[in-house]
């Protein structure tokens, strides 16, 4: 029987196998972050380690960073930011702090720089490191404790993950996108339904994709259970790849492509699970509940927590709608929204700023209506200025911020205010997560730049033409 | 990590699902960069509210959760194991756990021993008809004991050693330091590394 491709990547890191333990498996990227790292460096510095290989191992400041000009104001915040700078100066890691060219969201930044490619394992302290799994790398979130793991040793015991294959063929209509897709994805199988799973996303949709799009599906494996999302490495990564800094070249180059080239799921391997989803009747996809699986088409309407199943599944179903402030029976596009968010790992990048900029262009950000656009890092920032996106975003109305994760988790001054309403392009909808109190609803790039025009849920096919 | 072997404690019914660690600690507490101190973080947005169980007296010196399923979905952070560990939790029990967060229990020293949701429903039962009530957590033998009700639980072979023992994943993994540099020599030479190139 063949290999998954997930399982081809697994035997390729294993350091150490032994009966009735976890596999040692080899790590050759660890990103870190402010928020999960401070503690793991204290710990080494109190068992008297050092970092096994720091040339792996790189830093930004994401979380906590302000997306207007000037310093941190909250000390609390600066101290996580001026404790990173020590321990990387400290460790001798790589950081690219705030005003850096190459700051930016940890997991827009792998990909930018050519760091992330196919076959590797990567982790970071944040579970949305299943982005990188777009390459075809094996890539998942870890906890602090992991990442002191990793920075003494450079590996990690784990046990083999299941497979899922998540089958998406046919073509997507207009105005229907990867994100649209996972968070169909997330409906159809559940919160949990991916736990203990590595998704492969495959078939005919996911080979059309943009490298881009791959990452926004990869990035919300996450928010299934999963721990990891993977996509077959292809013509369309090794592209992307080419030329970015820290892509192998000349004969390096060739020797990892044909490499490369072997990842992919074998004709008779055999998955653990199969999904199998038709693009081609997908309608872009919103959230209306607390977690990311309660999502509907837009053309929907907000669910009556009696059609659900189960005395469980009444009460959770009721209390999100409780939490929302919304009524059953509203369709979803009557909810007006007091803000909207595009930015994050999962929709921060040139392409999702490009999609939004040509829905919003010639038109006007809603009377009452905030719209915040923080691209995911100062390149993704610099290149859409130079394409004149920023423009375009700031005569809408719009706020055209700087790189970080902002409104994604409000760890920064970009926050919902208690009973504030927003469409966001992020990946979670969890109560209080964009600020106490604060309501959200997960959408698309497109979706989140309709929205922001009309001022309720809104996809570009209900706007009338722009002038 | 100190060793975890039997633990005994007043049980608290969370009688919710899909408990997200942004519940269990909302982002503005996970500022620290110390690994203690964060029990004011624990269920932040839950605290406020009065009828929240462990506003009730009975239930506040809580040391054993009882979860619904999907406990610990969403963000990686440890910091949910740590509030909760600084709170008095020195277990959590539900029938599905995410398995980051189950990962993080396992390192720090919190355990996360798995139950059918049928037991679960009769202990927050038991729970609820007898507010304060002691449960007897045995992770030698992988049971949880309430009264005259004894459920098995389920936990990872490995993850149950190590709490047993009190070992660190660390010492563990440098005692195949050779296997590591063995592994580094037949890396290919054109993988990346972070340095300027």
């Amino acid at each position: 029987m063949g290999s998954t491709l997930a399982q081809k990547v697994w035997e390729q890191h294993v350091v150490r196998r032994a009966d009735g333990e976890p596999d040692l498996l080899y790590i050759d990227l660890h990103l870190i972050h402010e928020v999960t790292s401070p503690q793991a460096f204290d710990g080494l510095r109190l068992a008297g380690r050092s970092i096994r290989r720091p040339d792996l191992t790189v830093a930004t400041e994401d979380h906590n960073v302000p997306t207007t000009p000037g310093p941190i104001s909250d000390p609390v915040s600066r101290t996580q930011v001026d404790t990173l700078r020590t321990n990387c100066a400290e460790f001798g890691v790589r950081l690219f702090p705030m005003g850096d060219a190459e700051q930016g969201i940890v997991h827009i930044i792998g990909p930018q720089l050519g760091l992330t490619q196919p076959g590797m394992t990567v982790v970071c302290g944040d579970s949305h490191t299943s982005t990188h799994g777009a390459f075809g790398a094996l890539s998942f979130g870890i906890g602090t404790s992991e990442v002191e793991h990793v920075l003494a040793t450079q590996t990690l015991p784990l046990n083999p993950f299941k497979t899922m294959a998540i089958n998406i063929d046919g073509e997507l209509p207009d105005g229907v996108t990867s994100k649209d897709i996972i968070l169909a994805v997330i409906a159809k199988i559940g919160t949990g339904g991916g736990q203990g799973y590595v998704l492969e996303y495959r078939g005919s949709a996911v080979r059309n994709m943009s490298m881009e799009a791959r990452m926004t599906m990869c990035n919300m494996s996450i928010e299934a259970g999963a721990r990891a999302g993977m996509v077959a490495p292809d013509q369309t990564t090794f592209d992307y790849l080419k030329g970015r800094e820290h892509a192998p070249t000349g004969a390096d180059w060739d020797a990892a492509v044909e490499a490369w080239s072997q990842l992919q799921t074998d004709d008779d391997a055999v998955f653990d699970e199969e999904v199998h989803l038709d693009a081609s009747r997908l309608t872009p996809f919103v959230t209306w509940g607390t977690n990311p699986g309660q999502g509907l088409p837009l053309s929907a309407n907000v669910p009556d927590p009696e059609e659900f199943s189960g005395e469980n599944e009444k009460a959770a179903a009721q209390r999100a709608i409780d939490y929302m402030g919304l009524t059953p029976g509203t369709p979803l596009r009557d909810i007006t929204v007091d803000t909207v968010f595009l930015g994050s790992c999962t929709n921060g990048r040139i392409e999702d700023l490009r999609a939004a900029a040509e829905v919003i262009k010639g038109r006007k950000v809603a009377d009452g209506v905030r719209m915040l656009v923080v691209p995911g890092s100062a390149k993704v920032r610099l290149q859409a200025e130079s394409e004149g996106l920023d423009r375009v975003f700031a005569d809408a109305g719009a706020e055209w911020r700087l790189a970080g994760c902002s409104m994604c988790l409000g760890m920064n001054p970009d926050q919902l205010a208690v009973g504030e309403r927003s469409a966001s392009t992020s990946n979670r909808n969890f109560e209080g997560r964009q600020g106490k109190g604060g309501r959200t609803h997960l959408v698309s790039p497109l979706v989140a730049a309709a929205t922001a025009v009309r001022g309720t849920l809104s996809s570009p096919a209900d706007l009338t033409p722009s002038a | 990590m100190e060793k975890f072997t039997q633990h005994t404690g007043v049980g608290v019914p969370l009688r919710r699902s899909n408990v997200d660690t942004d519940q269990i600690i909302p982002a503005v507490y996970l500022k620290r960069v110390t690994r203690t101190g964060f029990e004011d973080g624990l269920f932040a947005a839950w605290r406020g509210d009065e009828t929240f169980v462990l506003n009730n007296p009975a239930f506040a010196s809580g040391s054993v959760l009882v979860a619904g399923p999907d406990f610990g979905t969403g963000s990686s952070r440890e910091h949910a194991v740590w509030a909760l560990m600084d709170y008095g939790f020195r277990v959590v029990l539900s029938s599905r756990f995410a398995d980051i967060f189950r990962g993080n229990s396992g390192k720090a020293g919190l355990l996360a021993a798995q139950l059918r949701q049928e037991d679960i429903e009769l202990l927050w039962k038991l729970l609820e008809n007898e507010p304060g009530m002691q449960i007897t957590v045995d992770l030698e033998q992988r049971t949880v004991t309430a009264g005259e009700h004894v459920f098995g639980f389920q936990v990872d072979d490995y993850i149950r050693w190590r709490l047993l023992e009190g070992l660190d994943d660390i010492s563990l993994t440098l005692r195949h330091a050779d296997d590591i540099t063995n592994f580094e020599a037949a890396r290919p030479s054109w993988k990346p590394t972070t340095q300027t190139a």
